[in-house]
């Protein structure tokens, strides 16, 4: 009962969202600034994995310096 | 040597950088349905993107190697399919999340949604295509000596990327389809009236960015192969 109660809302908090030309966009987020937590995050995971190839490739140069010279 | 070269790697973080935070911050057109979820524009769509440069990389390397019967050209030809096959396999993943949230009716029972949305034309060719790009390792796993390996699978390779273009660009086109671009309207990608100019301010860059790490990590691979197989020899 109180879930499907629940589920119904959501149909009605839509409709106050279509105040915005009908759509529902991420405002709320860019107003409160969140929308920054969001970008911070996945530059963070992307530049972990960035760091790791880097770290890598410099490995391997050190090694092909050693095998050629 | 092109791959210890430093300017396109950093090129390549540049570009990811600008992509992912101009991907959440710059503005896009209100669409109903996808809403802000047509941002999946810059990380899905360049997926296939990026796996269609690599696979025509890797094509380039095979007809040079059938051209010299150099061995490193098949080297190069194997890691850049790999990696193909890995955004590929990405850009399905990707396709899969965006799906549930757009494509996905909560009218209907998840099982019709499924059906629905399993029937797309260009799904099955991407995994038609992918499919016979596992076949393509397979069939290098199969053969003992190397340069009959070499050869077969690089004319193989060519059959693989030929198939490509009719399984997802032209057959998805011509049919209904749940993807932007069916019944004949067109490439909805590269077309000037179908990408708003605000997005394509993000997507050619992002494109750019996620084929350079495509080749950059295939850059790696070669190089850690080579550098095994030079010290196998000096043992």
């Amino acid at each position: 009962m109180k879930k499907s109660l629940l589920f119904l809302s959501m149909f009605f908090v839509q409709e106050i969202l279509f105040a915005q030309g009908g759509v529902t966009m991420a405002d709320e987020m860019r107003r409160s600034g969140k929308i920054y937590v969001v970008v911070a995050v996945l530059l963070v995971i992307f530049l972990g994995i960035i760091i790791y190839l880097v770290r890598l490739d410099r490995k391997l140069s050190r090694l092909e310096k050693n095998t050629n010279s | 040597m092109f791959m210890n070269k430093w300017w396109w790697k950093i090129l390549c973080i540049v570009l990811l950088v600008y992509a992912i935070a101009g991907g959440f911050l710059l503005p896009v057109p209100r669409k109903p349905v996808v809403e802000e979820s047509i941002r999946n524009l810059y990380f899905h769509v360049c997926m296939w993107f990026a796996m269609m440069i690599l696979f025509t990389a890797s094509v380039v390397q095979a007809i040079k190697y059938l051209r010299t019967n150099s061995l490193k050209y098949d080297i190069l030809s194997r890691q850049y399919a790999v990696m193909g096959i890995v955004f590929g396999v990405l850009g399905y993943a990707t396709g899969m999340v965006w799906a549930s949230f757009t494509w996905a009716d909560p009218n209907n029972p998840a099982t019709a949604s499924f059906a629905a949305i399993a029937r797309d034309p260009k799904l099955i060719g991407a995994a038609i295509a992918l499919l016979i790009y596992f076949a393509y390792l397979v069939l290098r796993d199969s053969i003992q000596d190397m340069d009959k390996k070499a050869r077969i699978s690089a004319v193989y390779n060519i059959f693989a990327f030929a198939f490509l273009f009719p399984s997802i660009w032209i057959i998805p086109r011509l049919v209904d389809s749940l993807h932007p671009g069916g019944n004949g309207s067109g490439n909805p990608a590269l077309n000037f009236n179908d990408v708003d100019p605000r997005m394509r301010l993000v997507f050619y860059p992002a494109v750019i960015g996620w084929t350079l790490l495509g080749v950059w990590i295939v850059s790696l691979k070669v190089r850690m192969q080579n550098l095994k197989e030079k010290s196998l020899i000096h043992e």
